[in-house]
């Protein structure tokens, strides 16, 4: 038997919204590896006593733009996966609706205390 | 090259799924195949909507079951055969039941039964109305865990082997390759179902046209009772889709055109707003579709583009009832009639849907023909005799699946000898033939689709609910002008594989056996009784004719009929009561 | 009588190198499946035209192809909602052709009985195993796969990494998992939670939207995740006591 093997389009992913959202959600990977590694040159910054040239690096167009772009994906990468909270979390009793509200309940919260612990610490 | 095993199962469905498990059971050193020629999921036992009888409430018992059976079928049944039926099949639902099926429950958390058609308790267990499907899915699922069973998925069998009165095996195909070989086995199960294509309007799947009952036909074995054809009383127009009977014992009306509960009119017993057991819409679905063709004949009908049409009211049970325990129905009327059954009345019609006849067999499945055994819808015990009443036929494709797979394992264990080399030239004959027919000529002057659609609407014509004489007679000649015709049948494809144009030919002929040893008995039984109404008979005459038809295939294709006396153990033929 | 284009993929091994479309003009009934549009093809037209059908009723799973692009069944689209047309008709994506529009499935035949399929626990004694509905409703809709492979199709995690178990096979896994009477959720554990199992699943999501019987696989893939990671967490908190 001689099947014929279907072959992938290299834009298959373009084919539908649902494969492009997939394909975004994979990429942010990359993002949010960014975002590590931006850390951590933040904390080594404030170790070495090199915080200002950290921030005036910081301050560059280019990194603006790509911190800009990191922060996008990692919103798109939260929202995704936020949305499908409610069907991995199945609590007796309990809505999906409510999961997917802790959720993001719990991400203000969290927020907030960072932005506190930041902005007026 | 042969293949070889000591059970070879034609049929992937309830009933074969159920006889592979029995064999291995019986004995795990056995060599145990199915040939399906579909996917085992895929077979029409997952069709099946309403449910599975057997005794489990209180205040039932397993005579009450029997009687019902018995006068359901008009007394055309086999009494001890049911008597084992009804004993056995609560443990076969229950077998199910631990292997994972997910019957409808009470809130208690026991199993929960329903009323159905002509029984006289609630002792249908359910499956919300999807009860074939959890069924078909249970019994695969859980043959998996028995990987010594082996599967030809996707193979069609094309003619038994027999040598010196013993079956020793079949020739089959494999679809996907077009691979012909020969599978010798020392016993063979035939579960392979129904064989409602033979008409036009019916609920049956496309693969259903009676290739089991043609095989054990053509190789010798008798049939029987084959003019017992069940018209479900209600299908969808147009499709045929069944709408299952657990709609009528929910609380559903059948109403003509005038809105008017018409089945008062046909000795079912008077209206009242909740359902009564064996009376009204549970009567029987013989009696049903019969009251359907009076009305029409009243002009009581309604006439459609799909024939004519009364309509099944659910409306009253409302969403929560239909949704939780109809929701298929709600699922099938949305999608192929654009109605919601919440709000609106279903058209329905009778529809063809269950062969009460079939290959002759005994209470353990086995046939006349050495080495040869059947269960199912394609095997007639007879429990079901003149009429079955729903949701009796999956628990007998359970029990008597066991059954014979039980019979079959005992049997081969009990062989000396194998094949003679006689067996492998009629495997070769047979390749050779069928590789003649893959190359019949574009040049033919008959399609395969024109000849089956004629096939059936001389069925319809000839043998439907009401037949006579006459009517009988004319679809006798047609079939054989028909069977002259199939002979020059041309065929487009001639590719080995896939081809499911040389599959539909195999399929026309076996439809054409089937079809001619239907009219064969209907011709032959004079008297009317269950689902075979004669009108120039009209009544049951159990002096000549309380007795199997057992037919035998004529080298001619036509049929011989002879009659085989019923068992009768303790129920004496009576009148069938409904509804008083 | 209208009429519409049915444009179907056609592949003979053996003749064709690789798929070609052939057109098929088809009566226009308000009644009419593609399927009834391929039998109407298969019967009149062209007896050379092969795929798989059955029940005609959504429910054996056997007819499943891309219609307009989409994973359906083709027994349970209609052709009046592609009207005017052409509608465009090709085997399931994501599998071997074997022929026409008919595929190679028995890569999940083969993968459906490593997840362990069946119930795994001691029957009771007598009588049947006590089980509320609410604990049935548990299960309920992952029970209700018909096996048609639309969410294989749906599915680019499968296209790209053909080991992927799937999702109709994990959802039927979690069936059992998630069943009140079974007892085998360790014994499936090896296979669900392995990097070809519930790991692989990047939820896209397709899956659900592709099932035709609302079995929501991508929800019980991620239901599975859940479940196998807090059980990996016990295993290393507790390595001995955590294990039933």
């Amino acid at each position: 038997m001689t099947a014929y093997r279907q072959h992938i389009p290299l834009f298959w992913w373009l084919r539908q919204w649902s494969y492009l959202v997939f394909v975004l959600r994979e990429l942010s990977s990359v993002f949010v590896a960014w975002f590590v590694v931006y850390l951590l040159m933040l904390v080594s910054a404030i170790g070495d006593g090199t915080y200002a040239d950290f921030q005036a690096w910081s301050g560059h167009g280019w990194v603006l733009v790509l911190n800009v772009v990191a922060l996008a994906f990692l919103l798109l990468h939260a929202v995704t996966w936020f949305a499908l909270a409610p069907r991995a979390m199945v609590v007796p009793h309990v809505p999906p609706w409510v999961v997917l509200v802790a959720h993001y309940l719990a991400w203000i919260v969290l927020s907030a205390g960072v932005a506190w612990v930041v902005l007026l610490r | 090259m042969a293949q070889f095993h000591n059970v070879v199962i034609v049929g992937g469905g309830g009933a074969g799924l159920r006889a592979a498990v029995a064999v291995a059971e019986a004995n795990p050193l056995l060599s145990v195949a199915i040939v399906s020629k579909v996917y085992p999921m895929r077979s029409h036992t997952v069709s099946a909507e309403g449910g599975a009888a057997a005794v489990i409430a209180e205040d039932d018992s397993l005579d009450e079951h029997a009687y019902d059976t018995v006068s359901g079928g008009d007394w055309l049944v086999e009494q001890d055969a049911v008597e084992a039926f009804v004993q056995e099949a609560p443990r076969e639902l229950l077998r199910l039941e631990h292997q994972g099926c997910p019957w409808s429950r009470k809130p208690d958390g026991h199993i929960a039964v329903r009323a159905f058609g002509g029984m006289k308790k609630k002792r249908t267990w359910f499956a919300a109305d999807k009860t074939g499907f959890h069924l078909l899915h249970t019994l695969f699922q859980s043959a998996l865990s028995y990987p010594d069973i082996v599967r030809y998925d996707e193979w069609f069998v094309t003619k038994l082997l027999v040598d010196d009165g013993r079956v020793h095996g079949v020739v089959a195909i494999e679809l996907a390759t077009g691979r012909i070989e020969t599978i010798i086995a020392n016993a063979v199960i035939v579960c392979s179902g129904g064989c409602g294509r033979v008409f036009p309007f019916t609920t049956n799947a496309n693969i259903k046209t009676g290739d089991g009952m043609a095989l054990a036909y053509q190789a010798g074995a008798p049939l029987k009772d084959m003019e017992f054809v069940q018209y479900h009383p209600t299908g969808l127009p147009f499709t045929g889709i069944l709408i299952t009977e657990a709609t009528r014992a929910e609380g559903g009306w059948l109403l003509n055109k005038d809105g008017y509960r018409y089945l008062q009119d046909y000795d079912l017993g008077k209206p009242t707003p909740e359902p009564v057991l064996r009376s009204m819409e549970l009567g029987p679905r013989d009696r049903l579709s019969q009251a359907f063709m009076h009305e029409h004949a009243k002009g009581r009908t309604i006439e459609t583009p799909y024939g004519p049409i009364v309509h099944l009211d659910l409306r009253h049970l409302g969403a929560s009832v239909i949704d939780s325990k109809l929701p298929f129905v709600r699922e099938l009327c949305s999608k192929y009639q654009n109605i919601d059954p919440v709000k609106e009345l279903i058209p329905v019609r009778p529809v063809v849907h269950y062969m009460m006849g079939g290959i002759h067999t005994d209470i353990d499945g086995a046939t006349p023909l050495e080495g040869l055994y059947a269960a199912g819808e394609v095997a007639c015990v007879s429990i079901n005799g003149a009429n079955r009443l729903g949701s009796n036929s999956l628990p007998e494709l359970l029990v008597f699946g066991a059954r014979a797979g039980k019979a079959a394992a005992e049997y081969v264990q009990s062989l000396q000898t194998g094949p003679r080399s006689v067996v492998y030239k009629q495997g070769d004959d047979e390749e050779r033939r069928l590789r003649h027919e893959l190359g019949r000529h574009d040049d033919g002057t008959e399609r395969i689709a024109d000849i089956r659609t004629e096939m059936q609407s001389t069925m319809e014509e000839g043998a439907g609910i009401y037949r006579d004489g006459n009517s009988l007679e004319k679809a006798a000649v047609k079939l054989h002008e028909l069977r002259e015709r199939f002979e020059r049948a041309a065929i487009d494809d001639h590719s080995s594989t896939f081809n499911t144009e040389i599959v539909a030919m195999l399929e026309l002929s076996c439809m054409l056996d089937v079809a001619q040893s239907i009219v064969a008995c209907a011709l032959q039984r004079t008297e009317s009784r269950g689902a075979h109404q004669r009108t120039d008979h009209p009544m049951r005459d159990d002096e000549k004719f309380l007795a199997h038809s057992l037919v035998h295939r004529q080298p001619d294709g036509s049929g011989r009929v002879g009659y085989l006396p019923v068992t009768i153990t303790r129920w004496p033929p009576g009148e069938r009561v409904y509804g008083r | 009588m209208s009429t519409i284009t049915m444009e179907v993929t056609r592949y003979r091994p053996g003749e064709d190198s690789e798929p070609t479309v052939q057109s098929y003009e088809v009566p226009l009934r308000k009644e009419w499946a593609v399927l009834d549009g391929l039998n109407h093809i298969k019967d009149h037209l062209d007896g050379t035209l092969s795929y798989r059908w059955s029940c005609r009723m959504g429910i054996c799973g056997s007819c499943g192809m891309t219609v307009n692009g989409r994973p359906v069944l083709s027994c349970a689209s209609f052709l009046v909602d592609y009207a005017p047309g052409p509608v465009r008709v090709e085997p399931l994506r994501n599998f071997p052709v074997i022929r026409d529009l008919v595929v190679d499935i028995s890569d999940f035949m083969e993968k459906l009985p490593r997840v362990k399929p069946w119930l795994i626990a001691d029957p009771p004694e007598e009588g049947e195993f006590l089980q509320t509905p609410e604990e049935m409703d548990e299960y309920k809709k992952y029970s209700m796969c018909i096996n048609c492979m639309l969410c294989y199709s749906a599915c680019p995690v499968y296209a790209l990494e053909p080991e992927f178990l799937g999702p109709a096979a994990i959802a039927l896994g979690q069936r059992y998992n998630l069943d009140s009477r079974d007892h085998g959720a360790e014994d499936r554990r090896d296979v669900l939670a392995s990097a070809e199992g519930a790991w692989a699943c990047t939820f896209v999501g397709e899956c659900s939207t592709a099932c035709p019987k609302g079995v929501d696989p991508a929800g019980a893939i991620q239901r599975y995740k859940l479940t196998a990671a807090v059980a990996a967490m016990k295993d290393f908190l507790m390595p001995r006591g955590a294990r039933r």
